[in-house]
């Protein structure tokens, strides 16, 4: 069986310096995995390259067996893959309802209607009403986006990102910016995503990783470092040195509050 | 801990009567959003109630109802794909002169069709343009479609002996309209004429702002990154809706030669494209019924002020935009829902759109 996502031997350079060196990975289906490194290592870079905002140098990216490489970030979000963004990237005038349909509108092709009402097609309303209900969206179905608090937003974005019913879904940093009085939200919704899908998760939370991962790539320097299972990385004493060590420990003995 | 863990892996959690209301409501608002509501007709009654209550000023009149077209036409990219262009006189241009040409070398001289031709050729020259403009945004998008809008001046201006330049081409004759109905000294033929186009424009033009399609041009000004992933082919929506917008300034441009049986140069002058946008930013931007209000009150005070000083009545609408800027950001359709949502009971909510 093919896999969900592929990866071989991808490079992309800025100038001199090489952000993603020689990467391959790949995802099968129902993958639970996390993508470790420090800051400045190349994880969203990587994600970028994978989802198409960035061209790669060399290399290639495979969607269910099927070549990607040159394909636009459109018709790879139209073949299954899905993202959300470190950083909200949210339609903040619009309702989170309106949110939601967008997706599912594009995700259909019912976005190429210029004659029907966007209201008149009730399956899309339930279907994004049903995907809030299970992220307890509902009560804010009506208020704009950018009317509410920002754990909720995030969850708003990932609500967009499963409305898209993706094979592969690439999560930077869900529970990044969000109190860790209402992160437990947002993780519990990672934790119970949809078997089948594929997951690819960028966090920097270990307590996270560690719950949510079957399997870990640590990216030093634009490059995979090692990879391994939850176990194998927390014995690892090299990850340790260069990752762990630094700032993994410290959440830790925080008790994995990170901000 | 363990009621949210399984809220979010069922995906039809049991719903209490609550939730079912809040459902409910959501999905209404959604279902009956397009709904033409009792407010929208004003704007109808007051063009019909100017017919009657000033038959002597409908030359004017009609000028103004071929400018609230063309600001519709650019609500439809500026206000909804957030598309900001400095050269959509071009295509209002175009229209002026496929319609004037056509009548003054071609003998074309039936006026509805002339419309669709504008329509046609506009549209075209749109969808060229925006096809190989549209990949910029912003200041670059700005700077470029100035240039079109520019360079096609020139073109006519190169071709003075067809485009008769800036002396234009004077004394059209069209054709009674509908073969039936003769241009009077009073306009009154061209006010009607101007409104029914406008009012067939402007039913297409809703449907569109209201449809799915409508929709995504909205997502594509509110956040094109996520638009992009989450699979909507932007560069294509942006090109279709700017081929229509196009063609919808090419069919103002035409009913303006028309109306005044004569067209210039000027047509294209960065004035007319800086002029539409003044507008409908006064008006309001996003809510189609802007232009009808940027247009009247820009074109009213104008005229209003260059009888009070000839010279200087440009102050008054420098100041009025000044004004507008300060006091009115979401110009005086805004203005005019916030009184609502201020005097009414909550009745307006979710008005923005």
């Amino acid at each position: 069986m093919t896999a969900a996502l592929q990866v071989q031997n991808l490079n992309r350079s800025f100038g001199a310096l090489n952000v993603t060196c020689d990467v391959t990975m790949s995802l099968e289906r129902g993958a639970r995995c996390a993508l470790i490194g420090p800051n400045g290592a190349g994880k969203t870079t990587l994600v970028n390259l994978i989802t198409g905002v960035l061209a790669p140098s060399s290399g290639k990216v495979l969607l269910n067996g099927v070549d990607i490489t040159t394909s636009s970030q459109a018709a790879r979000a139209r073949g299954g893959l899905a993202r959300t963004f470190q950083i909200n990237q949210l339609f903040r005038g619009l309702s989170v309802l309106e949110n939601i349909c967008m997706a599912i509108g594009e995700r259909d092709g019912e976005n190429n209607n210029m004659w029907r009402s966007a209201g008149a097609k009730r399956s899309v309303i339930d279907e994004a009403l049903d995907h809030l209900d299970s992220l307890r969206l509902v009560d804010d179905a009506l208020r704009l986006v950018r009317e509410l608090p920002y754990g909720r937003q995030r969850l708003v974005e990932i609500a967009i990102a499963l409305a898209q019913k993706p094979r592969v879904l690439l999560l930077d940093e869900p529970a990044a910016g969000v109190p860790s009085s209402e992160s437990h939200l947002i993780l519990d919704v990672v934790a119970n995503l949809d078997p089948d899908i594929a997951v690819l998760i960028i966090e920097h939370d270990m307590d996270v990783v560690f719950r949510f991962a079957r399997e870990i790539i640590v990216l030093v320097q634009g490059a995979v470092f090692t990879q391994g299972t939850p176990k194998e990385i927390m014995s690892n004493e090299d990850v340790r040195a260069v990752y762990l060590g630094q700032e993994g420990h410290d959440a830790v003995q925080r008790g994995g509050g990170h901000v | 801990m363990a009621a949210n863990e399984t809220t979010a892996a069922a995906m039809t959690p049991p719903r209490d009567a609550a939730a079912t209301a809040a459902r409910d409501r959501a999905a209404e608002y959604l279902v009956s959003r397009h709904r033409y509501r009792w407010a929208e007709a004003l704007p109808w009654l007051a063009c019909i109630a100017v017919f009657f209550l000033f038959p002597d000023r409908l030359t004017f009149g009609s000028q103004v109802l071929v400018m609230v077209l063309f600001a519709l036409s650019l609500d439809l990219i500026l206000g909804y794909a957030g598309i900001v262009t400095l050269g959509h006189a071009a295509f209002f241009g175009i229209g002026a002169y496929t319609v004037g040409l056509g009548a003054a070398k071609f003998g074309w001289t039936e006026p509805v069709s002339g419309l669709f031709a504008a329509f046609v050729v506009a549209s075209i020259a749109g969808f060229i343009t925006g096809w190989f403009l549209l990949r910029y945004r912003g200041l670059t998008l700005l700077m470029l479609t100035l240039a079109t809008a520019i360079m096609m001046q020139e073109a006519g201006n190169l071709r003075s002996d067809l485009s008769g330049g800036y002396d234009g081409l004077p004394g059209l004759v069209f054709d009674p309209l509908l073969g039936r109905f003769d241009y009077d000294l009073y306009g009154h033929t061209n006010y009607v004429y101007a409104l029914v186009v406008l009012a067939v424009v402007f039913y297409f033009v809703r449907r569109i702002v209201y449809s799915p399609f409508g929709q995504a041009l909205t997502g594509i000004r509110e956040n094109v990154r996520r638009m992009h992933a989450i699979g909507s082919p932007v560069h294509w929506r942006l090109v279709t809706v700017y081929t229509i917008a196009a063609g919808i300034a090419g069919v103002a441009g035409a009913l303006f030669t028309q109306t005044n049986a004569y067209v210039t140069l000027t047509v294209f002058d960065f004035e007319n494209s800086a002029k539409v946008m003044v507008m409908l930013i006064l008006g309001g931007t996003g809510r189609l019924y802007g232009a009808f209000l940027g247009a009247a009150v820009y074109m009213v005070l104008e005229d209003y002020f260059s009888k009070l000083s000839p010279t200087f009545w440009q102050f008054g609408i420098g100041l009025l935009l000044v004004l507008a800027v300060l006091f009115a950001r979401r110009g005086v359709l805004g203005l005019f829902e916030q009184a609502g949502a201020y005097f009414g009971k909550d009745k307006n909510k979710g008005s923005k759109s």
